[in-house]
């Protein structure tokens, strides 16, 4: 059978669809027969693809290079000048291309994608406002170090620079927020500059790689081969990561620690970058070193773990940041010190001297000056401290660890409440996520939004393993968890996916329900609706006197909302609702909506003020009895 | 950065390792932890090479920018090797804050080598054209002048010279300083280009 393009893989017309949208879908383990049919015909028709008869363009090689570094799934939206590689798509039925509402949800998804697999996610756009729309998401994997190539069409190369319609300078948009960036004039080089963009964006410390494609470069004839992998690194003589670290820093880091008596692991997102969570747990076990994580940290060690202290920083448990105060040395692994782990650096852990070990040189003395520097990549740096530091036994911190203890059962007991209701039988939303988090057993993907969610969702949810929790941590993109939890359910279609979100992050990308529905793509959503923008509304509250402007947020009906997209919707009002609304969700095969109507004023405490230091903790507020 | 105790800028009363101290002796007043950045500020001079690619210059420029680095001179031109472009860029900022420009400078795919030459024995050299308002009553004793500050005359009209002078920055702002009073219409220097004295050479340690 000779392939045409019309049989390959094109989605069924509206109009013989007019039906319940049943979309092909390529998730393996979905377990519907539907599912197992269509896989079957994929297959079949795998074996007999044939390339049309026609000869080998610039879109053809981008294809090509996106098969070659084992994408199979990437989220698009077409456009004027990308149509080349639209129209070449259809040949290429082993990748799976996700249409979405608006490319920002396109860059999200390909990030949630990028984090449960530490894959490169892969997401496209047209030229101008397809690519600005792009541009939030590249920011948003930059600031948290995922590894993502995102491709653009840009006008033919004549009219570069004569601001031709939808043309704008997407390059040197993305080059101050991308690891590296591209503009291919020459279909000849696109198989290098595609092997060296994957190549970037995941060694080393991951990031978003931009490539930007002119429409001529698409449609021109190429015979140019894709480059091996050793060619590629010869072509990036400025690119050589340092991975192991140095034997004379190794020396003194075990040297730190066999002198440390109240030491602390921080654990963050390179942790799970570097897949050595493993590694962080036999160290933390034979030092006997209790492990606090950052936001993105979450994951790198199961908070059952009994070394597991918690989350760290400006919301973070109050037992965690006592710890860090009261430290006498910080192990700082794949960290930066953000401004929202640290406060005023001034008056941050002012008795620890610190251990700092990154993959990038640039983020050691960046932030707070530290004694000893290493570079190198987490997993092997742990595995090579490892036979370095002493076997400590339990005993010999018991004093510690009984002081570590009491303080978690203070700080627990005064900031969790537990009670399944807040003031006057409002929900109260720390129910809620830890129901979820039991009731998906704590073994799904929990996708953040941005705000006070997501600081309950890292407070209560209880993680387990790694790459379970994804939150936009460094740039806190609103709107970012329906989009991500999209990728995310994509690349970890074993695991539930929850999208934990307020109601405005939620109506800044909902238009990607429609993606949901249309590929059947199963995420939970539990939007925890207080009708406000509840961080803006607590920071108001605490620091700018109670001055509400804007923070009153009226929303749909949301039920109406998501039936109108086809979506199954419950609402609960009262925590008797709870558990029977998430399991409801869950009983549904593809996407649902749980509507939490939670408490409107129910502040995240402890909090830190900005500017204020670790010490400085405000847990209550007038009126709030927390 | 090495492992000992001064190299956090703290001035801990205990030369060795702080002694665990009681939590709460940590609300007391414990001494305030240094911020990166915070030393003394003074003039550096960093040599890049740098993948002669479209845009270079603009991801160079670009980062200083973003990061909060400011550039005083930035000079750019070809090497001996066809692919690369060497930078001369001098900036202000204590040692920790110009290493941390130049570990961020190392971040660029297309930089090969960064070297802070500030300490190094070099030869620094910057080249300036200056033209001169000169009438008939004067123009000898600016030449005279020019003559003696080794400069050169590349130009002459009149109402006008064009001097070139070559030197260490220091010389040249001389130079221009001394020639103020006759009016200068233009001025434009290059900027200082560095190298190390001796038979070390950067270029050679770029490793390909």
């Amino acid at each position: 059978m000779t392939m045409t393009k019309g049989q390959a893989g094109a989605p069924p017309s509206p109009a013989e669809n007019a039906a319940p949208p049943e979309r092909r879908t390529h998730i393996p383990g979905d377990g519907t027969a539907h599912a197992a049919a269509v896989e079957r015909a994929r297959r079949a028709m795998l074996d007999d693809a044939r390339p049309r008869n026609r000869t080998r363009i610039g879109a053809d090689v981008v294809c090509e290079a996106l098969l070659l570094q084992g994408v199979d799934v990437f989220f698009s939206y077409p456009g004027g000048v990308i149509l080349p590689l639209y129209d070449v798509l259809g040949d290429y039925p082993q990748l799976r291309h996700v249409l979405v509402r608006h490319e920002q949800g396109g860059a999200h998804a390909a990030d949630g994608y990028a984090r449960v697999t530490g894959e490169v996610g892969v997401c496209m756009g047209t030229s101008g406002p397809g690519a600005t729309n792009l541009v939030t998401g590249i920011g948003t994997a930059l600031l948290d170090s995922v590894p993502m190539v995102a491709i653009t069409g840009n006008v033919p190369s004549a009219l570069i620079g004569k601001d031709a319609f939808q043309e704008i300078d997407i390059n040197g948009i993305t080059l101050p927020m991308t690891k590296h960036n591209y503009l291919v004039r020459d279909a000849n080089d696109l198989p290098r500059v595609l092997a060296e963009a994957f190549h970037i964006a995941r060694t080393g410390r991951p990031g978003p790689v931009h490539v930007d494609i002119t429409k001529d470069a698409l449609q021109q004839e190429t015979s140019a081969p894709h480059p091996t992998h050793d060619e590629v690194i010869e072509g990036l003589p400025g690119f050589r990561p340092n991975m192991d670290a140095n034997g004379r820093q190794l020396k003194l880091a075990a040297a730190e620690i066999a002198k440390a008596r109240r030491p602390v692991i921080l654990a963050g997102h390179g942790i799970l970058h570097a897949r050595a969570w493993d590694e962080l747990v036999a160290f933390a076990e034979k030092a006997q070193i209790p492990v606090a994580h950052t936001l993105l940290g979450i994951g790198a060690i199961d908070e059952t773990h009994p070394l597991s202290y918690g989350f760290m920083g400006m919301h973070g448990w109050k037992h965690v940041n006592r710890a860090i105060q009261s430290a006498d040395l910080l192990i700082a692994i794949g960290m930066r010190f953000d401004d929202r782990v640290t406060g005023n650096v001034r008056t941050y852990a002012p008795y620890a001297r610190i251990i700092h070990v990154d993959i990038d040189p640039a983020e050691i003395g960046k932030n707070v000056a530290v004694e000893v520097p290493i570079v190198g990549d987490a997993k092997r740096v742990l595995a090579a401290l490892l036979p370095m530091v002493q076997a400590v036994d339990h005993a010999t911190r018991a004093d510690y660890f009984a002081e570590l203890a009491e303080w978690r059962r203070d700080s627990e007991g005064s900031s969790w409440h537990g009670s399944g209701a807040w003031r006057d039988g409002l929900l109260s939303a720390d129910y809620v996520i830890e129901r979820i988090g039991d009731l998906s057993k704590h073994a799904a993907t929990y996708v953040a939004d941005v705000g006070q969610n997501q600081m309950w969702l890292a407070r209560y949810a209880g993680f387990r393993g790694p790459n379970t929790h994804v939150s936009s941590g460094g740039l806190g993109t609103m709107g970012f968890s329906v989009p991500a939890a999209m990728g995310a359910a994509l690349g970890a279609p074993e695991r539930e996916t929850w999208a934990i979100t307020g109601d405005g992050g939620f109506q800044m990308t909902s238009q990607e329900l429609m993606t949901l529905v249309a590929d059947k793509i199963p995420v939970k959503i539990a939007l925890l609706d207080n009708k406000k923008l509840g961080m803006i509304r607590q920071w108001q509250e605490i620091i700018y006197g109670g001055n509400y402007h804007s923070a009153h947020l009226p929303g749909p009906d949301f039920a109406k909302l998501a039936d109108a997209y086809g979506i199954p919707a419950f609402r609960a009002r009262t925590p008797e609702e709870v558990d029977p609304a998430i399991a409801a969700a869950q009983a549904v095969d593809g996407p649902a909506l749980v509507w939490f109507e939670i408490a409107e004023e129910q502040n995240i405490f402890p909090m830190m003020p900005a500017g204020k230091g670790l010490s400085d903790l405000i847990e209550k507020w007038e009126g709030a009895d927390e | 950065m090495s492992g000992d105790a001064s190299s956090n800028g703290r001035t801990p009363s205990d030369p060795v390792a702080p002694a665990p101290q009681s939590p709460h002796v940590a609300h007391a007043s414990p001494p305030a932890r240094a911020l990166p950045g915070g030393g003394e500020t003074r003039r550096h001079t960093l040599v890049a090479i740098v993948l002669d690619k479209p845009g270079v210059l603009n991801r160079v420029s670009s980062l200083m920018r973003a990061r909060n680095f400011n550039i005083d001179s930035l000079a750019v031109s070809h090497t001996d090797q066809p692919d690369t472009s060497r930078m001369t860029i001098t900036l202000h900022g204590d040692d920790v804050a110009v290493e941390q420009a130049a570990k961020q400078l190392y971040r660029l795919i297309d930089v090969l080598k960064v070297q802070d030459v500030t300490s190094d024995p070099v030869v620094a050299q910057e080249l300036a054209l200056v033209k001169i308002r000169a009438t008939d009553g004067n123009r000898a004793e600016i030449l005279k002048l020019v003559e003696l500050s080794k400069g050169r005359v590349v130009d002459l009209a009149g109402e006008s010279v064009i001097v070139e002078v070559t030197g260490p920055e220091s010389e040249i702002d001389a130079f221009v300083a001394l020639v103020r009073t006759y009016g200068i219409k233009e001025l434009v220097r290059t900027g200082s280009v560095v190298m190390s004295r001796g038979s070390s050479s950067i270029e050679e340690a770029v490793k390909r």
